[in-house]
C-alpha cells in the first residue's frame, strides 16, 4: 500500500467520524412506554435489547451494529446470534449488562432488572408491544432514540405493505373462515384483540375467540369443540397432537386436514410483534391459501 | 454441659466464620466471566466490583441469615424439624403480590382501576413482594385468631398458602405474561441485590437475630413441652406471637429482595443441630450464621459453574439441600 492511498484512506476516515459526529451530536429526549422522560446528550452508540422483538426492531431500523447484546432468545436478524447472549428478562445478569457499558438498555413490562440497572446509572427505555399499533409506536420510539426518526416511516411502510400482499393472496373463498390459532396447549388461543388476532383480521380471517375474552384467553377444549373453527393454526408439535386430544378429532377442520402447523423458526415469526409482522402474514397467508376446501 | 460439646459448638461457630470469610473474599472475585481476581483493581473496580459484586455477596450472606433464623424460629416454634420459614403464608403472599404488580399492566381496566394498576407498579416488585409476605402472615394470625395454638396456626398457614397460591394462578390465567416473571421469583435470585438492600436485609438481621436470641428461653421451654413451660410462668401466647413476629420479619425481608430461596431455611437448623446439639439460643444464633455461609456458598457457585450464564441460586439450593436431606435420612435409615 503507497503512503498516497493510505493517506486518503485515513483521510475518507476521518471525515466519514466527522459526519458521523455531526449527525449524532444533537442532545435527545424521548418519553419511553412508561411515561418517563430520558434525556441523552447524543444518540446511544452501544445499546443492549432484552427482548427479541425490540432487538428485530432495532436491526430493522438499521441499528444493528450498535447493538452490543441481547436476551438469551434473540435470534434474528443472524448478525445478532454471534452477540453476548445476557440471561432473560428475569434473570438478566446485571455484572455482564454494565460491564459492557452500554449507552442505552431496551427492555419491555415490569422486570426487577429495570430498577436495579437504573440504581447503578443505566439509562432503560421501555417498550410495550402488545398490539399492531404498539408496533407502530415502538418503532417511531426506537428510531427516535437511534437518532434515526426518519426510518421508522419505512419500515412501518413494508410491514403494511406486506400485510396487503398478503391479504391480496388469501382466496375469496377462505375469506371469513373463523381460525383456531393455539399459542400454547394448555390451551392458550390467540384473540381478536391480540397483535396475531389483529393480523388474522387483516387477511379477512375471522377468530373463534370474541375480543371480550382478551388477547391470549385460556379456554375449555370443549370451547374450540363447540365452535367448530374452520381451520386451525399452531406450532406444528401442536397441530400435529390436535387429533388426538379428547374428542377433538370430531373438529371438522381435523377431519378436512384444514391446519396449519409452523415449524419452530417460521412459527417465532408468528408470536413476535415485531417489524416481522408482515412476514408473518404472508406465511399465513401462504399456507391457508393452500389448504382443501371444506366438504 | 459437658466439654466435648462445648468445644463442638466454638468450632462450627469459628468454622462458619472462616469459611464465612473466604467465600465474601471468593464472591468479590467471582464475576459473570468466572474468576477474575485482577478485575478487583482494574478501571471499572469501583462499579463492578464495588457496586454490583459488593452488596450482592453481602446481600446473599444476609438473605441467607435472615432464612437460617427464620428457619430455626419455625422448627422451634412448631417443634417440627420439617418446618420451613415459608409455612405462615409469606411465601405464597409475597408470589401473589409479585404477581398482581407483574401483571398490572395487563390487568389496568378490565380487572383492577387503572388507580390499583399505577399504585402497583410505582410500589415496585421489592416493597409489593415485603407487603405481600407480610399480609399473608397477617392473614394466617386472622384465621387461627393469634398464635395460642399451634396447630391451628399450622392449619391457617397451609390454608393461607393454598388459597393465595391459587390467587397467584387466578392472576397468571387471565394474564399468562406474569407466568415467567412468577417462576422466576419463586426460583429465588440474588443477582439483583445492591446497597439498599443490603442495608435493608443488614438492619432486618440486627433486630430480628437479637430479638430471637432473647426469646429462644421460650423455645427451650417448648421443647420441654407445652405444660412445663407453663410451669415455668412463660407467657406463652404472647411470647409465640412475637416469634411470629420476628419470623414474619424474617422471611419477608428475604422474600422480598431475593424471591423464594428454597431450602436454606429449612437444612441451616438440621446442620447446626447435626454437627453441634445445643439449646435454642445457640441453634437460633448459629443457625442465621449457617444459613448465610450456605447461600453465600450457592451464590458464588452460581456465578461460576456455568459463566459467563448463570444458574439460578434457587435451583442450587435446592439441589444441594435436597441432597442434603437425602443423605441424612439414608444414614438414618443405615444407623
Amino acid at each position: 500500500m503507497t503512503m498516497h492511498t493510505l493517506l486518503k484512506q485515513v483521510l475518507a476516515m476521518a471525515l466519514l467520524a466527522a459526519t458521523g459526529l455531526a449527525a449524532t451530536a444533537a442532545p435527545l429526549t424521548l418519553k419511553d412506554d412508561r411515561g418517563r422522560t430520558l434525556t441523552l446528550a447524543a444518540p446511544p452508540q452501544r445499546v443492549i435489547s432484552l427482548l427479541p422483538s425490540l432487538t428485530e426492531s432495532v436491526c430493522a431500523l438499521g441499528g444493528c451494529a450498535r447493538l452490543v447484546g441481547t436476551d438469551r432468545y434473540s435470534n434474528s436478524p443472524a448478525e445478532v446470534l454471534a452477540l453476548p447472549k445476557l440471561g432473560g428478562i428475569d434473570d438478566a445478569q446485571v455484572e455482564r449488562i454494565v460491564a459492557l457499558k452500554p449507552d442505552v438498555v431496551l427492555a419491555a413490562t415490569s422486570a426487577r432488572i429495570i430498577e436495579r440497572l437504573e440504581q447503578l446509572g443505566v439509562h432503560v427505555v421501555v417498550v410495550e408491544s402488545k398490539t399492531h399499533a404498539d408496533v407502530q409506536r415502538s418503532l417511531a420510539t426506537i428510531a427516535q432514540l437511534l437518532g434515526t426518526p426518519e426510518r421508522a416511516a419505512p419500515v412501518w411502510a413494508r410491514i403494511q405493505r406486506e400485510m396487503a400482499e398478503a391479504a391480496a393472496r388469501v382466496p375469496a373463498r377462505v375469506r371469513g373462515q373463523r381460525v383456531y390459532f393455539e399459542v400454547d396447549a394448555s390451551p392458550y388461543a390467540a384473540g381478536s384483540s391480540s397483535f396475531i388476532g389483529e393480523t388474522l383480521t387483516r387477511l379477512g380471517l375471522g377468530n373463534i375467540v370474541t375480543p371480550e375474552l382478551g388477547p391470549f384467553p385460556k379456554l375449555n377444549p370443549e370451547y374450540v369443540l363447540k365452535a367448530q373453527p374452520d381451520m386451525l393454526i399452531g406450532a406444528q408439535r401442536n397441530v400435529a397432537e390436535m387429533p388426538a386430544r379428547p374428542g377433538w378429532a370430531a373438529l371438522r377442520a381435523v377431519q378436512g386436514g384444514r391446519s396449519c402447523g409452523f415449524d419452530p423458526a417460521s412459527y417465532e415469526v408468528l408470536i413476535r410483534p415485531g417489524p416481522r409482522m408482515g412476514e408473518a402474514a404472508l406465511q399465513l397467508a401462504g399456507c391457508v391459501a393452500g389448504l382443501p376446501e371444506p366438504r | 454441659m459437658n466439654g466435648l460439646a462445648l468445644r463442638l459448638r466454638r468450632r462450627l461457630v469459628v468454622a462458619m466464620l472462616v469459611l464465612t470469610a473466604l467465600l465474601l473474599v471468593a464472591g468479590l472475585a467471582a464475576g459473570s466471566e468466572g474468576w477474575s481476581l485482577p478485575s478487583l483493581w482494574g478501571p471499572d473496580a469501583a462499579l463492578i466490583v464495588g457496586q454490583i459484586r459488593a452488596p450482592r455477596t453481602l446481600g446473599a450472606w444476609l438473605v441467607g441469615v435472615l432464612l437460617g433464623l427464620a428457619g430455626a424460629v419455625a422448627q422451634g416454634l412448631f417443634r417440627n424439624p420439617l418446618a420451613d420459614p415459608y409455612l405462615l403464608g409469606a411465601a405464597s403472599g409475597a408470589t401473589l403480590a409479585v404477581v398482581l404488580g407483574l401483571a398490572a399492566q395487563a390487568l389496568a381496566g378490565h380487572y383492577i382501576s387503572l388507580g390499583t394498576a399505577d399504585l402497583l407498579s410505582r410500589a415496585g416488585l421489592v416493597l409489593g413482594a415485603f407487603v405481600g409476605a407480610l399480609g399473608g402472615v397477617l392473614l394466617t394470625l386472622l384465621l387461627s385468631r393469634g398464635a395460642q395454638h399451634t396447630t391451628r396456626l399450622l392449619l391457617a398457614g397451609v390454608v393461607v398458602g393454598v388459597v393465595l397460591g391459587a390467587a397467584s394462578d387466578l392472576v397468571t390465567t387471565v394474564a399468562p405474561d406474569a407466568l415467567r416473571g412468577k417462576q422466576w421469583f419463586m426460583l429465588g435470585s440474588t443477582s439483583f441485590l445492591g446497597w439498599d438492600s443490603v442495608l435493608l436485609l443488614g438492619a432486618g438481621a440486627l433486630v430480628c437475630v437479637p430479638l430471637a436470641w432473647r426469646l429462644a428461653r421460650a423455645l427451650d421451654a417448648l421443647t420441654l413441652g407445652i405444660d412445663s413451660a407453663l410451669s415455668l410462668g412463660l407467657d406463652l401466647s404472647k411470647l409465640r406471637l412475637v416469634l411470629v413476629v420476628v419470623l414474619a420479619l424474617a422471611t419477608g425481608l428475604a422474600v422480598a429482595q431475593s424471591g423464594l430461596i428454597a431450602f436454606v431455611g429449612l437444612v441451616a437448623p438440621h446442620l447446626v443441630r447435626r454437627f453441634a446439639p445445643s439449646a435454642q439460643g445457640y441453634l437460633l444464633v448459629v443457625s442465621a450464621l449457617m444459613g448465610g455461609t450456605l447461600l453465600l456458598a450457592a451464590d458464588v457457585l452460581a456465578r461460576l459453574l456455568i459463566a459467563p450464564q448463570e444458574l439460578p441460586v434457587g435451583v442450587l439450593t435446592a439441589l444441594l439441600g435436597g441432597g442434603y436431606l437425602l443423605w441424612l435420612l439414608h444414614r438414618r435409615g443405615i444407623e
